[in-house]
């Protein structure tokens, strides 16, 4: 038994790690796609050996220990049957050391990852290099971005039922459909609802955060190549939560700065009307977007708050 | 030794009471007005009715709500009173009431016959049946949104329902699975077997018990009102704002959440109370069947889980009826709080659906076996160490939410250190088997089977614990698989192997085994063939509860449906086998089929309605099998049965 458990384990492992490991998602689109499929690789090596032994005792136990078998052992009862002193110890010791790893590579993986590209809340505690004065110089209305320059380009994905849309302060605030990002950059998403809970998923990117109404949630990734990806919403938002999706692009930092300031000065006049960019946005409660009284006999909660609120509510 | 085999109390006093006198008083109620099931629907019906016209009444002048098109207040008061309604009419609250104006509690005596089924009852074996045919009724209604849902996913461009009707669907679909599955092993098998395996004559509380069941039915039909009340489209977990944004069918989810939750800790409460006093003598903590030892861990976390869902439940309801702003961000309040509450709860509560299973199959093994539990006292130990540990890892649902971020590696320790002592629960079944003539006969079909899928589920769960990993895989199908695997796999096929099990002490009826088979292995096969695929849809990218998805998945979600309609047909198999055994065409069980050691076989059969005719006392420990020279389990007495008798010699 221990003899297939072994020969069956290695095998697998190694079909998984080099045959089927490279190619599992997120895929090597980003630094942190290519960290998570890392770690996803190195949890199902040590899983499959763990399935595979139980499998193989399972189905060992049901053959030869079987009643129908006919060289099956007489059941004994006892002592010796009841406890096996070192047998237990063995297993807790073992996951125990299995476990105790995993929570380790796990923590180590995400600070060192900036998080591994999930949602951080509004003061991330593990950020990239630069990334703290990105967002500053965001809030403030200085950002700049430039080819070469090396420094984390600052993009705000607004989630409202039923689409998601891209700010990107560094380039007048303009409002767009489109996610195009520069290739080798480190990206900050800052991610806001302006209705119910969405979750921001750019599944090549490998970058998942929750677009909580009022909450700015920071994710981190760096791009690696050139490459399309999809964006979807992974978190229930009402009846269209399936057809919440949309496209991405990574593409060379020249063109993205061309398509960049283009789409700045195409999108001038509606910029202009835009709410001043913020971390967050409250919808005007008397406003056509539907507040929380929509028969407008209520005077809003609070005037100050509306849709390009100044100030961060979070 | 001597049995001080003292009756207890009142209740054993007011069962023996004579048969009411003919010719009653004026205060004594005529037949057709006992109180039954069918008064309990009147009373709903007109507790509704006096509710829904009161809520409209108070509210009327205020233009918001009476412009708005559904009256939350009326809903809300309307469902509130038909539940008191119900309970006041099955007589639930006669001896609460009747207490409250300083009369002492009057008891019917209690009723033979199948009307027995239907009546407010304290006999915790006809609750236990009540709860038999409570949950299978809850599964069922689960199981038909289920084939819904996997209809609609049959193609993602080309639609069955509309995306509106498909997202309630849905969402029903998940509450209503989640509630029951919640109560399908502690209330059928908890209730009817923890007083038999623990040599009790009743439960401690059984006024407390039988209102757990009759409250539990009327949440369920609090729930199911969300569909003629249009639905609601927040799946199971109801995250608010989309919550405070949706119609009058969430009235309905949590009000049903909160009359369910009153369910769930009453049944806790009384379960647990019972276990930790109402022991015969010399049952020790080390002699505890592991079943009971299960149910305890269980109804402990239904006693502490519960009230946070409760709370929840209640805060989204005052949002919703007078306005307030527990869940709205926009005045003050925060729909992380929800998240917070709701998966405070959310989480200890996967562990009351997985926990009762362990206790199952570490009680059925033994039987079939033929050999002790291995290291009965590292099963306990996980048991008590899952649910301890599972009150402090609920933040792993919010991974990616953006609250407490810094947070996330000691969530993913707390969520991964939980994986040892469940790991204790394979090192018990994987001992038991050890070496051992099995026999494979249908319950012990299903514990094997449980290993197989739990350890999928449990493996999985390690996946998800893991931060980078949940980046990939949070809110797909990956997760949608992997709670499958441990509830449905866990402990839906741990239920099935306690119902084949213990059906016949049950009803004295056998379930026919070759149907049973039959029922076993397409339930096993169709189960994997359903669910593994969805491990690969979720890493391939599709989130959860979607209406349309990617085209290329098509022929993953097809083979996903098919095998899930494969999947109901195998449920149509069991019940065909449950009529068939139970009413068509039944055979008299034996006093002791299975040839077990346990507590519970060992009264007469039919059980009588005191369990035990002396309160046994228990010699030793419970999995003494194959142990020539070992002594009984239990001394029961002058009175012990003929079966007992058989029982004990079967162990030489």
């Amino acid at each position: 038994m221990t003899t297939i458990w072994v020969i069956l384990s290695v095998v697998a492992d190694l079909v998984f790690w080099f045959a089927v490991g490279p190619h599992m998602p997120p895929g090597r689109l980003t630094e942190t796609a290519i960290n998570n499929q890392k770690t996803f690789n190195v949890l199902l090596v040590l899983a499959l050996p763990v399935l595979i032994g139980v499998w193989v005792y399972l189905g060992y136990a049901a053959t030869v220990w079987s009643a129908k078998h006919k060289d099956a052992p007489e059941s004994v009862g006892g002592e010796a049957a009841r406890t096996n002193r070192k047998a237990q110890v063995w297993w807790i010791v073992i996951t125990s050391v299995v476990v105790l790893f995993l929570a380790g590579y796990g923590s180590y993986a995400v600070v060192v990852e900036h998080g591994s590209g999930g949602g951080e809340g509004p003061n991330p505690v593990w950020t990239p290099q630069g990334a703290v004065k990105a967002e500053l110089a965001a809030q403030s209305g200085t950002a700049q971005w430039a080819p070469g320059e090396d420094k984390p380009l600052v993009v705000q994905v607004i989630g409202q039922q039923w689409k998601f849309t891209y700010r990107y302060p560094a380039f007048g605030g303009f409002e767009s459909a489109q996610l195009i990002l520069p290739a080798h950059a480190t990206i900050v998403f800052n991610v806001t609802s302006l209705d119910v809970i969405h979750s921001f998923w750019a599944y090549q990117l490998s970058v998942k955060a929750d677009a909580n109404p009022q909450v700015n949630d920071v994710a981190y990734t760096e791009t690696k190549q050139t490459g399309n990806f999809t964006v979807r919403c992974s978190e229930l938002c009402g009846i269209w939560h399936g057809s919440m999706f949309n496209y991405g692009k990574v593409v060379s930092q020249s063109d993205f700065e061309q398509w960049a300031t283009s789409t700045e000065s195409a999108n001038a006049a509606n910029t202009k009307n835009l709410p001043p960019f913020a971390w967050t946005y409250v919808p005007d409660a008397n406003g056509t977007a539907g507040g929380l009284y929509p028969d407008g006999t209520v005077t809003p909660y609070s005037p100050s708050e509306v849709y390009g609120s100044k100030t961060p509510a979070s | 030794m001597t049995i001080s085999a003292e009756r207890p109390t009142q209740v054993v006093a007011s069962s023996v009471a004579p048969p009411a006198k003919r010719g009653r008083k004026w205060t004594q109620r005529p037949g057709w007005l006992s109180q039954h099931l069918g008064m309990a629907i009147v009373g709903a019906i007109l507790g509704y009715i006096v509710g829904h016209w009161f809520g409209n009444y108070v509210s009327s002048s205020y233009p918001y709500i009476a412009n708005s098109g559904s009256n939350a207040i009326a809903n809300t008061l309307g469902l509130s009173v038909g539940v008191l309604g119900w309970l006041l009419g099955i007589g639930a609250l006669n001896y609460p009431l009747a207490k409250l104006i300083g009369r002492e509690g009057r008891e019917d005596a209690p009723v033979e016959g199948w009307s027995k089924y239907f009546r407010y009852t304290l006999d915790h074996k006809v609750v236990g049946m009540q709860y038999v045919v409570g949950v299978l009724l809850f599964l069922f209604t689960g199981g038909i949104l289920a084939m819904a849902i996997r209809t609609e996913l049959l193609n993602p461009t080309t639609h069955v329902f509309s995306a509106d009707t498909y997202i309630k669907i849905v969402s029903e679909h998940g509450t209503i699975m989640m509630m029951m599955a919640t109560s399908i092993v502690v209330g059928p098998l908890g209730n009817y077997l923890v007083p038999l395996m623990i040599g009790a004559r009743r439960m401690a509380f059984p006024r407390i018990e039988a209102f757990s069941f009759w409250i539990f039915v009327a949440g369920y039909m609090v729930i199911f009102s969300a569909l003629p009340y249009g639905g609601f489209p927040t799946g199971w977990t109801g995250y608010a704002p989309l919550q405070t944004q949706a119609g009058a069918g969430m009235v309905s989810y949590l009000l049903g959440f909160a009359v369910i939750g009153l369910g769930m800790m009453a049944a806790g409460f009384n379960i647990a109370v019972t276990i930790i006093n109402y022991r015969a003598p010399g049952m020790s903590w080390s002699r505890l069947p592991i079943f009971v030892w299960s149910i305890l861990a269980t109804a402990a976390l239904l006693t502490l889980a519960t009230p946070v869902l409760f709370a929840g439940g209640l805060f989204g309801l005052l949002d919703k009826t007078v306005q307030t702003a527990f869940y709205v961000n926009e005045h003050g309040g925060s729909s992380y709080l929800w998240q917070n509450l709701f998966w405070f709860f959310g989480h200890p509560e996967v562990y009351i659906m997985a926990l009762p299973g362990f206790g199952i199959v570490g009680e059925i093994m033994p039987v079939f076996t033929r050999k002790p539990l291995f290291a009965y006292k590292v099963a306990a130990a996980g048991m008590i160490g899952v649910a301890l540990l599972s009150f402090f890892v609920w933040q792993h649902h919010l991974f990616q939410s953006g609250i407490n971020p810094d947070m996330r590696p000691l969530f993913m320790l707390t969520t991964e250190l939980i994986s040892i002592p469940t790991g204790f629960i394979f090192l018990v079944g994987m001992g038991s088997l050890y070496k051992a003539k099995i026999r494979f006969e249908v319950p012990m079909l299903f514990c094997m089977a449980l290993f197989f899928n739990f350890l999928i589920g449990g493996v999985t769960g390690v996946f998800l614990s893991d931060v980078p990993v949940n980046v990939t895989v949070h809110g797909g199908f990956f997760v949608l698989s992997h709670f499958h695997y441990t509830i449905m796999g866990g402990l839906l096929f741990a239920f099935m192997a306690g119902l084949y099990f213990w059906l016949p002490k049950m009803t004295g009826r056998m379930m026919n085994s070759r149907i049973g088979k039959w029922h076993f292995w397409t339930m096993f096969v169709f189960f994997n063939l359903t669910f593994f695929p969805m491990f690969v849809i979720g890493l391939l990218g599709q989130p959860r509860r979607v209406f349309t998805y990617a085209t290329n998945l098509q022929g993953l979600n097809d083979f996903s449906s098919v095998s899930a309609f494969l999947l109901g047909a195998s449920f149509l198999l069991f019940f065909a086998n449950l009529m068939w055994s139970m009413f068509i065409s039944p055979v008299k069980a034996p006093a002791n089929p299975w040839d077990s050691l346990g507590l519970e076989w060992q009264t007469a059969n039919p059980v009588p309605l005191y369990n035990f005719e002396r309160i046994p006392v228990v010699m030793t420990d419970p999995y003494r099998y194959s142990e020539p020279g070992a002594p009984a389990f239990a001394d029961l007495g002058e009175g012990a049965s003929s079966s007992a008798s058989t029982a004990g010699s079967s162990q030489a």
